[in-house]
């Protein structure tokens, strides 16, 4: 097969008003799924390095299998708990775009707190009596130790969304592929390939690549001067 | 007669069982500067980490001003002293982020007030520069800057002048000399070397296993201390 054909067909594509619904939704998903995981998982994270309580162990080893979890169980889980007979079946979310976001938080957001709690706890623990004698409050100095674990943060960031951007079986499982309203890149090029159109199925790959790269560009300009605490 | 800075009552505190801190008594008048010596381990570092409450003593009571003082001590009372520590740690930042930090801590955006501390310590030129790219000297007087931009009524120094060539310490113990005429700073001074305590303490206190063996002026603690171990300290012998 010719790389012309892929070509053709992504230039069909962007033509294709659907390609670019789905691009769309797949940045909708993926992102409110990042911004949740971030929202919860880097003061997770950031408490779980900087206090010793008895849970803590228990929560560490939590997160931990969290990080490794595959997603397809991820999905089954929240299948079961959004179905009709699930405890929040009564949300009816079961094959919508919130069924995805709720699934790939509980992927992104172990990887997001866990990696977080290393980074966090890898600076100099000289910095944080600096930051007390400078005159931090305790806000102030947690919000400085993650300034300064900034490199390592934004590569959670980086971690979480590839691992959900990208990822299938969850979404599969608990979004239904459904064309128009829960179809996402991943779930499209697997549709694609089952259906022999290879060449589509490459172009949405080489989207989704290209999305991803363009995401992780802008997440990399969070590791400049954080403008959140200069102090 | 005002109260004194801090006055220190039957202050201890050990790690892992091992008391490295005992002091008795101890006093620190308003706009003095104290002198800390002492050898490695005597305790010096935990002393000014209690001084500017950043660690908790196991007993005893500090006044500063003339009130007792909680701990955890109130973030007004923290932000009234400051510590240059004896390892530099400087933020991942710029050398004017650095002494700027503080004040942004307090919510003050004085931009004249930094290019004032930088040029007080010949560093104004760096300004610009990440941090972590200064000289061992450089990143001392930064380490300075950083803490005088805040204008503390007490600054703690921990052997400031430590792993500098003659040079840095002679333009950094300039700096230190001036400070209690421009400000009426109460400066607490950790240092091994006992011609710098000479040359820039009113008084001098040597700690030996945590413990206060002597308080006094700088030229009777130097004349002839009484302490027997102190006296051999100031002879330049080995004391245990
Ligand atoms: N955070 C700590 N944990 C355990 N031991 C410590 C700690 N800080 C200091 N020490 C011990 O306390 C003693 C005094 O240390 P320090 O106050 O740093 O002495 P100095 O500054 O006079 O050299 C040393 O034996 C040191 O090993
Ligand atoms: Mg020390």
């Amino acid at each position: 097969m010719s790389l012309g054909v892929p070509l053709s067909w992504l230039s069909e594509g962007v033509a294709n008003h659907e390609l670019w619904a789905i691009v769309l939704r797949t940045l909708q998903v993926s992102g409110t799924a990042l911004a949740v995981s971030a929202l919860i998982g880097i003061p997770l994270g950031t408490a779980l390095a900087l206090t010793r309580f008895g849970a803590r162990r228990w929560i560490v080893a939590l997160v931990y299998t969290g990080m490794g979890f595959p997603p397809v169980v991820v999905g089954l889980s929240v299948y079961l708990l959004l179905s009709r007979q699930g405890p929040l079946g009564g949300l009816e979310w079961l094959f919508t775009p919130s069924a995805m976001v709720i699934a790939q938080v509980v992927i992104a957001l172990p990887l997001v707190a866990g990696l977080t709690m290393g980074a966090v706890e890898s600076v100099d623990p000289d910095v944080r009596l600096l930051l007390r004698a400078l005159g931090a409050s305790p806000v102030q100095e947690a919000l400085g130790l993650v300034a300064e674990a900034r490199q390592g943060v934004v590569a959670s960031l980086v971690a979480g969304f590839g691992g959900i951007i990208s990822e299938v079986g969850a979404a599969m499982l608990v979004g239904g592929n459904v064309e128009g309203s829960t179809r996402v890149l991943s779930t499209a090029i697997v549709l694609e390939t089952r259906q022999g159109a290879f060449g589509m199925a490459l172009a949405l790959g080489g989207v989704l690549l290209a999305l991803t790269f363009l995401v992780n560009l802008m997440l990399m300009r969070l590791q400049g001067t954080p403008w959140w605490s200069k102090g | 007669m005002s109260a004194p800075c801090y006055e220190l009552h039957d202050v201890r505190k050990a790690y892992g069982g091992k008391t490295v801190l005992a002091v008795d008594h101890l006093v620190v008048h308003q706009g003095e500067t104290l002198a800390i010596v002492g050898p490695n381990g005597a305790g010096k570092t935990t002393l000014l980490r209690v001084l500017n409450f950043l660690e908790q003593a196991d007993q005893g009571r500090i006044w500063f001003e003339g009130s007792l003082v909680p701990y955890p001590a109130p973030l007004h009372l923290r932000r009234r002293i400051t510590t240059v520590f004896q390892r530099t740690v400087l933020l991942h930042r710029s050398v004017r982020d650095n002494v700027a930090y503080g004040l942004g801590l307090r919510g003050e955006h004085d931009e004249r007030r930094v290019d004032q501390v930088l040029r007080h310590v010949g560093i104004e030129h760096l300004a610009s520069m990440p941090a972590q790219q200064l000289s061992g000297g450089e990143a001392q007087r930064l380490a300075l800057a950083r803490a005088l931009a805040l204008r503390p009524d007490v600054l703690l120094l921990d052997e400031p002048t430590a792993n500098l060539d003659p040079p840095n310490v002679a333009a950094i113990e300039a700096i230190i000399g001036d400070l209690p005429l421009q400000d009426g700073i109460t400066i607490v001074l950790v240092t091994h070397n006992l011609f710098q305590a000479r040359r820039l303490a009113d008084r001098v206190a040597m700690l030996l296993g945590g413990r206060l063996v002597e308080v006094a002026e700088t030229a009777r603690f130097f004349a002839g201390p009484e302490d027997p171990r102190a006296a051999a300290f100031v002879r330049g012998e080995m004391i245990y």
